[in-house]
């Protein structure tokens, strides 16, 4: 197994030390619940904060949703991923602090403007000469900063199925499920989401953004 | 679906899915062939493909700092301080349940024998009248009494029988004047107020059956 899986997927890293963990706590051994989520705490946080959108919410519901998953660990089954339940746990807490501080109004004026955006296809705006570009990018925060923004700037439910799919890793179905919408809405909008932000970083690099890597001059990272 | 690609909106359509490797293998072939061909969808690809993978590393999930400390003492405090609690919590909980239970047997004990005491007198047997005593029932009653008792109903239809028969018949003593038979535990525990109250209630209750016809 490769570094890469065992931070982007600590289940394939551990599955039967997760699955000890898991029949411990459900046994009653609560101290060992911290140790049990401990691998999934940023993807909860990111998961509230895809929602949420302020990092004081998005912590205060993180730690919400891991205390109802602590609350419900013994309806969990294995037949299931943990940390789809976990991350399913968190989006439903976001969205329930989301309808009560009553920005609900909003998002469904949003809702109503991004449906007739969501029947119309998005055209890349860039075409600039392409390259891959190197993971090593990431290790400047600048960088990690800028791509933060961008994602920021998308509608809601774009960075939603984004952040879920492409960063938490749930597949188009568990997303579908986690938002209460359908497979085929996911994938529209994943499609949006990710050429949307892919002309955003296009247009970053106008600016400047990524003028310490080391591309050839003229060549854009896509 | 489409399995040859005309024109590169074609492509920008299912851009997405080719990266998610869900297309099916015929427009896969058709897809790739027009990579080769179009700079700008192989832009778009490239592209779409560091997107997902800039935005799919680890390090992309920052979380705010001292994130995992608070979060280790929330669950500190709630999940394994309520744990504990309810591990101390039950810990007294067993002696305290054995307390209710051992207080829930006296009070049980304690009803049934309050229970005797409310009894009724007159469904008591009456052990100590001796058998052959003369004693006298009357239509309209179920108890049997000593000749000339105040408390006969209905004096004209009264019969004389042996205490032995009344009792055979389902007669029962009365109270008032053949008290003195019965034995009842009441004496021993000396309510006699409730004794008085009882057979008044007794009383009462044979005159309403007899006003109702029974």
């Amino acid at each position: 197994m490769v570094l890469t899986d065992v931070v982007n997927n600590p289940e394939r890293a551990g599955g039967g030390r997760e699955r000890d963990l898991i029949a411990s706590v459900q046994g009653g051994q609560s101290e060992l619940f911290y140790e049990l989520v401990r691998p999934y705490e940023r993807r909860v946080y990111a998961a509230a904060l895809a929602i949420l959108r302020n990092e004081q919410d998005a912590e205060d519901a993180a730690q919400e949703a891991m205390l109802k998953a602590f609350a419900n660990i013994r309806q969990f089954r294995a037949e299931a991923r943990f940390s789809t339940w976990l991350i399913q746990i968190t989006v439903n807490e976001a969205l329930m602090r989301r309808r009560r501080e009553r920005t609900v109004v909003m998002e469904g004026i949003d809702n109503r403007h991004g449906r007739g955006e969501e029947e119309t296809e998005y055209a890349p705006r860039d075409f600039a000469d392409w390259r891959e570009i190197p993971s090593e990018a990431l290790e400047r925060k600048e960088v990690r900063q800028r791509l933060a923004e961008a994602l920021a700037t998308l509608d809601q439910k774009y960075r939603q199925v984004f952040m879920l799919r492409d960063m938490e890793h749930l597949n188009i179905q568990e997303t579908a499920e986690a938002l209460g919408i359908s497979a085929a809405s996911v994938k529209t909008r994943l499609l949006r989401a990710r050429l949307m932000l892919r002309d955003l970083l296009a247009a970053g690099w106008e600016q400047g953004w990524f003028s310490r890597l080391p591309f050839e001059k003229g060549n854009k990272p896509w | 679906m489409v399995e040859s690609i005309r024109h590169c909106e074609d492509m920008w359509r299912e851009i997405s899915n080719y990266i998610d490797g869900e297309v099916e293998p015929g427009l896969r072939s058709a897809m790739e062939e027009h990579f080769h061909s179009c700079k700008r969808c192989a832009s778009v690809l490239v592209g779409t493909r560091n997107v997902v993978k800039l935005y799919g590393d680890e390090r992309m999930l920052e979380v705010p700092a001292g994130f995992s400390r608070r979060l280790e003492k929330r669950l500190a405090q709630d999940v394994v301080g309520s744990a504990r609690g309810w591990s101390s919590c039950s810990a007294w909980l067993v002696p305290v349940a054995a307390m209710v239970l051992i207080a829930g047997a006296v009070m049980l004990t304690n009803s049934l024998t309050f229970r005797n005491l409310i009894k009724s007198q007159h469904a008591l047997p009456a052990n100590n009248i001796p058998p052959d005593l003369v004693v006298v029932v009357s239509d309209g009653s179920r108890l049997f009494h000593v000749p000339g008792c105040e408390f006969i109903r209905d004096k004209a239809s009264e019969r004389k029988m042996t205490a032995k028969e009344a009792i055979h018949d389902g007669y029962v003593p009365c109270t008032r004047c053949l008290r003195q038979y019965l034995k009842t535990g009441l004496t021993h525990h000396g309510p006699q107020v409730a004794e008085v109250d009882d057979a008044d209630g007794d009383e009462a209750k044979e005159e309403f059956l007899s006003t109702a016809g029974h």
